[in-house]
């Protein structure tokens, strides 16, 4: 056998790895759910009751889906105005300029930041803030949570836009200036348009990475297995519920727990293909 | 362009074009302020603890720091347990995630447009996206309960490790993408085995670019909590045994946050953290400035 042969052998069993690695995660998380999907079946999904106390446990995921999705889908509205502002300004209005380079750098770093700091932050600067202004009154639940994920999840929402906005062909504004528009028409009517999926798919792909997120929501949304019923209620996430209890869980209890991070997999993986699926349509 | 209203006058058009600009740029002074503020406030709170004895000094007990808060004076000790924790686990996981990760991303590069190397890119894709939690999990359920029995470092390293791939894996494929095909056909026609091709003309090449998404992916870990809780679980003590319950920064920040005595060290702690993740994010963005 020559020694190209070996090469190509290698590189293709080397890289099988990741392949057998996704393959191990379905499996061992679909296996570590079974106990908890067989006592409970589909009920898990739909039920809202979670009580741990031995002799009567109980668990339905309910709660904690609401609460993933509520968090992450209100993170990504708040965060909307921000990155949207961002993306024109390093994408359009300051594209190529110092100041643009400094932003970015700086938008970039936003991404760096440990989700624990964020957490502390939250804690200790942005609750007592929120408190002090009269917003909320005790300073945990979903609207704390919502601000710091807006925040944290803004560097994967600029970044794609920033980079599609300021690939719009000059041409077409151009004509577009030429008719006697002003810039925010331009950008209003000519480069949003045709920038839009591959805006819309950097919103879908900052969401996934709100579901995900764990430490931060841990410290701030409060912890309670209810179903969040506004802004201002507390709740948990299934990623924050999971960081919470998986200490002293055995048994049920850590099989339900497998159960939700099965299904935090499965949501995050839909929801990543149908961003990743609109950007590949735009090319 | 129809929908721009006719009668309207061309002052209130610029008007609206600068109050536009004003926005972008108000929101956009909104959006980077963060960093601002939270690197301010870990100044301020935590460089009375940053000393050289919180480099190399363990994590002291409750009632230790209590007998200090009582007197007014600086909780003693350090965090050099969670330092070279953090150490030891990231260091595992970086042997561990990068030369699979490397081959992986020559693989993709090698096999463009071939089905099994798309759905090896899909799937490494799918990966980069799965929450850190549910990797802490899936150590859990591989090393803790069947490798090492119980909580321990190689277990952290592990969840880190796939963290890791799937970053390194495409930062790889992107970055020899850019390397024109001429460089490998000269090598190629030179006669030159292929292996020899790949690491001694394309790797080479790209080596900045690699190191710039190695280091990108260290600088993603070294602050991971979530998966540590499940996997390393945290000590008191320095550990070196990868098989044993091992601390790190980020286990140590959440273990000061949950005890109110130690709350002091939350702050020197998560500085010490972030001044560690930035380096490793600013050295990479200077080996990326570098290729360019």
């Amino acid at each position: 056998m020559n020694s190209d042969k070996i090469t190509k052998i290698v590189l293709f069993s080397v890289s099988f790895i990741i392949l057998i690695v996704a393959g191990g995660i379905v499996f061992s998380l679909v296996g570590g759910a079974i106990p908890s999907f067989k006592t409970f079946g589909f009920g898990f999904i739909t039920s809202s009751h979670w009580d741990p106390t031995e002799g009567r446990e109980n668990y339905g995921a309910l709660p904690f889906i609401a609460g993933t999705l509520i968090t992450s889908f209100a993170a990504l509205v708040i965060s909307f105005p921000l990155s949207f502002a961002t993306s024109l300004f390093l994408g359009e209005y300051y594209r190529n300029t110092r100041v643009a380079k400094i932003l970015g750098t700086m938008v970039d770093l936003l991404a760096g930041i440990p989700s624990i700091v964020y957490g502390l932050w939250g804690f200790y600067i942005l609750r007592p803030f929120l408190i002090g202004i009269g917003f909320e009154n005790q300073g945990f639940g979903v609207l704390t949570s919502s601000i710091v994920l807006a925040i944290m999840i803004i560097p994967y929402a600029t970044s794609l836009s920033n980079e599609i906005i300021s690939m719009v062909p000059n041409d077409l504004k151009e004509a577009a200036y030429s008719l006697g528009s002003t810039r925010y028409e331009v950008i209003r009517y000519v480069t949003v348009p045709a920038a839009r999926s591959g805006i819309f798919a950097g919103y879908i792909l900052a969401f996934g990475r709100a579901l995900g997120e764990t430490m931060a929501v841990t410290m701030l949304i409060g912890n309670s297995n209810i179903i969040p019923d506004g802004l201002f209620s507390t709740g948990n996430t299934m990623a924050s519920v999971i960081a919470n209890q998986f200490g002293e869980a055995d048994g049920l209890k850590l099989s339900s727990l497998i159960f939700i991070g099965l299904l935090l997999f499965v949501i995050t993986g839909i929801v990543n293909s149908i961003g990743k699926l609109i950007i590949k349509k735009m090319n | 362009m129809k929908a721009i209203n006719e009668t309207e006058n061309i002052n209130s058009r610029i008007r609206k074009d600068r109050v536009f600009l004003g926005l972008v740029v108000l929101f956009s002074v909104i959006t980077v302020s963060p960093i601002i503020l939270i690197i301010s406030k870990l100044i301020e709170k935590g460089y009375k603890q940053l000393s050289f004895g919180f480099l190399v000094e363990k994590t002291p007990d409750t009632m230790e720091a209590m007998t200090a808060i009582a007197n007014n004076e600086l909780i003693p000790g350090g965090i050099v347990n969670g330092i070279l924790g953090t150490l030891l686990m990231v260091a595992m996981a970086a042997v561990i995630a990068i030369p699979i990760a490397i081959i992986t991303g020559v693989y993709l590069y090698e096999n463009q447009g071939k089905w099994l190397a798309n759905i090896t890119r899909n799937v490494s894709d799918i990966l980069q996206g799965v929450p850190s939690i549910v990797l802490g999990l899936i150590s859990y359920l591989w090393v803790v309960k069947y490798v090492t029995n119980g909580f321990s470092a190689l277990a952290g390293s592990v969840s880190l490790a796939i963290m890791m791939l799937p970053m390194i894996v495409r930062s790889t494929e992107e970055t020899l993408k850019m390397i024109p095909q001429t460089l490998k056909e000269a090598g190629l026609a030179l006669g030159i085995p292929y292996w020899r091709v790949l690491t001694g003309i394309l790797i080479p090449t790209g080596f900045s670019g690699l190191m710039t998404g190695i280091l990108l992916a260290v600088s993603r870990v070294i602050g991971e909590t979530a998966p540590l809780m499940l996997t390393a679980l945290g000590s008191r003590a320095i550990n070196m045994n990868i098989s044993k319950p091992t601390s790190a920064i980020p286990l140590l920040i959440w273990e000061f946050y949950n005890d109110p005595n130690m709350v002091d060290m939350i702050w020197s702690s998560s500085l010490l953290l972030m001044i560690i993740v930035l380096a490793f994010n600013l050295t990479a963005k200077q080996f990326a400035a570098n290729r360019k």
